[in-house]
């Protein structure tokens, strides 16, 4: 069984940014990644990012994640291991990974786990029909592999990823029937709801899927508005003809591995789901365990970046591994992430945060 | 059906590759998943799910949910959303839980 300082599990903007932080204060790190590619959810993001010049806004989603690759290919303390899959993470402290076909244990003396979220379905009649997608399946399709997912496309919820992959598929070519929100407004940025808007698609705030149609694929979906009780009203049923329906309708954390490894857990709809309580330096109850991203909250690539940043720092300097400007960097970031959390958008996840911050340090 | 013109991005020319879809010829990228190769093709249907033999197609794209399990040279449960094609392969819809050859 191998030794190693750190490994960290998940090579999206958080898992990367641990990386080559924990690497730079000096610790052994391993960098588990279940697919083919390094980046996560950001490679498939073509979309100029928000923020402040330190996380990279105005780029798109997929350059900043090939500028954290050459970080990371320019640490030789940094190992890449990727199509691996970290399995289990037991109480004697061994971590086993499945890479390719081959099965191997570690024994990490800190373990980052940065495995980001998976998307939430949602329940109606027919909701399984091939044609029925996950709005990042979508992406994926399209942004990476330059196919389209379906000809002409309805798309449930108006948040960010919503408006986003709408304004997406019409780059792609293909056609966007509406856009539904259940919720009474957009949840997503203006700026790209007004982008889809000046195309011409409408988006029907107070609506919900009442059922899908077709036999052997999706020829249909049968929409219908809300009252303010959120109840469905008779006699508002629109068709849609489409062959395609993406699922915008949020992310939850995906932290198995956290429950496993018994870190004290907390449902907090605010950041998506089951999420694990934590402290300032971003360690579970698990004292060996630390998180950052999307599966500590789910929120947004910068805060994920800076998040991981803090976990490497922290999961570093616990290990003996010093610098100069440790104190420093440790400082900066943090205010960093007080700042991108200060917007009204960031009320919801800040009031999430204090329901599993833990005051001591471990 | 693949994109023609995109306004951003540009998809970098792999190889293409034959392989069979329920024994019927079909080509695509060498590398990319499985499941965008059908797709191209127009093939949504990937499995019938094992007690009420429905039809289930491509869900998450990465790995995450089982929705795509196929049998692909006469192994099942092989998540064609992840799966790399070859050329050769031979791909197959998987009825139920899929059996070991
Ligand atoms: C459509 C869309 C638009 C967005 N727009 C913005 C935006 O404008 N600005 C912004 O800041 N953010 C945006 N985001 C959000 C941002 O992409 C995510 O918050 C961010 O990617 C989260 O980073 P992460 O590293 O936590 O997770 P991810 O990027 O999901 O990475 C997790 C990685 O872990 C790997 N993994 C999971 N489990 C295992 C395991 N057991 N073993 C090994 N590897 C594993 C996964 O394969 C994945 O690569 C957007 C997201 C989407 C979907
Ligand atoms: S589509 Fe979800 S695992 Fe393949």
């Amino acid at each position: 069984m191998k030794e190693v300082d750190i490994v960290v599990i998940g090579g999206g903007p958080a898992g990367l940014s641990a990386a080559v932080h924990a690497a730079k204060m000096g610790a052994g790190v391993l960098l588990l990644e279940r697919s083919q590619a390094l980046g996560g959810q950001l490679v498939k993001q073509t979309h100029k990012f928000f923020g402040s010049r330190q996380e990279f806004a105005g780029e798109r989603g997929f350059d900043i994640a090939h500028t954290l690759m050459e970080q990371i290919a320019q640490q030789e303390k940094i190992e890449v291991w990727t199509n691996a899959t970290a399995l289990g993470y037991y109480p004697d402290g061994v971590l086993t990974v499945k890479r390719n076909e081959n099965f191997r244990t570690f024994r990490p003396r800190k373990l980052i786990v940065a495995t980001g979220a998976s998307e939430k379905a949602l329940a109606f009649p027919n909701n399984d029909l091939p044609g029925i997608y996950g709005a990042g399946a979508v992406q994926t399709l399209m942004n990476l592999y330059g196919v389209m997912p379906a000809k002409r496309v309805l798309m449930v919820g108006a948040g960010n990823i919503g408006v986003i992959v709408a304004y997406q598929l019409l780059q792609a070519g293909v056609e966007v029937a509406a856009v539904i929100e259940a919720a009474p407004r957009i949840g997503g940025y203006w700026v790209h709801a007004s982008k889809i808007r000046r195309c011409g698609v409408p988006i029907l705030t107070g609506h919900t899927i009442r059922q899908a149609h077709g036999t052997t694929q999706l020829t249909g979906v049968t929409v219908c508005r809300l009252d303010e009780k959120w109840t469905m009203i008779p006699g508002t049923d629109t068709l849609f003809e489409v062959d395609g329906l993406c699922l915008a309708v949020g992310l939850s954390p995906l932290t198995e591995l956290l429950w496993q490894a018994g870190c004290k857990m907390n449902f907090v709809p605010e950041l998506g789901g089951y999420v694990p309580w934590r402290n300032e330096y971003l360690q579970t109850t698990h004292k060996n365990v630390y998180v950052a991203g999307d599966v500590a909250g789910v929120e947004e690539a910068s805060a994920a970046m800076v998040e991981g940043k803090l976990a490497g720092l922290a999961a570093a300097f616990a290990l003996n591994h010093q610098t100069a400007d440790f104190a420093a960097d440790y400082r900066a970031a943090k205010q960093q992430l007080n700042a991108l959390r200060s917007g009204p958008l960031s009320a919801k996840v800040c009031h999430g945060l204090c329901k599993v911050m833990l005051e001591e340090a471990m | 059906m693949r994109i023609e013109n995109h306004p951003i991005l540009a998809f970098a020319d792999a190889a293409t590759v034959e392989f069979t879809f329920n024994g019927q010829a079909l080509s695509g990228r060498e590398g990319e998943p499985i499941a965008a190769a059908l797709h191209d093709a127009g093939v949504r249907v990937l499995r019938h799910s094992p007690r009420y033999h429905r039809p289930r197609g491509l869900f998450c794209a990465i790995g995450n949910c089982s929705s795509c399990l196929m049998t692909v040279n006469g192994v099942p449960n092989i998540r064609v959303c992840v799966e790399p094609l070859r050329a050769g392969m031979t791909v197959e819809t998987q009825d139920g839980k899929g059996r070991l050859a």
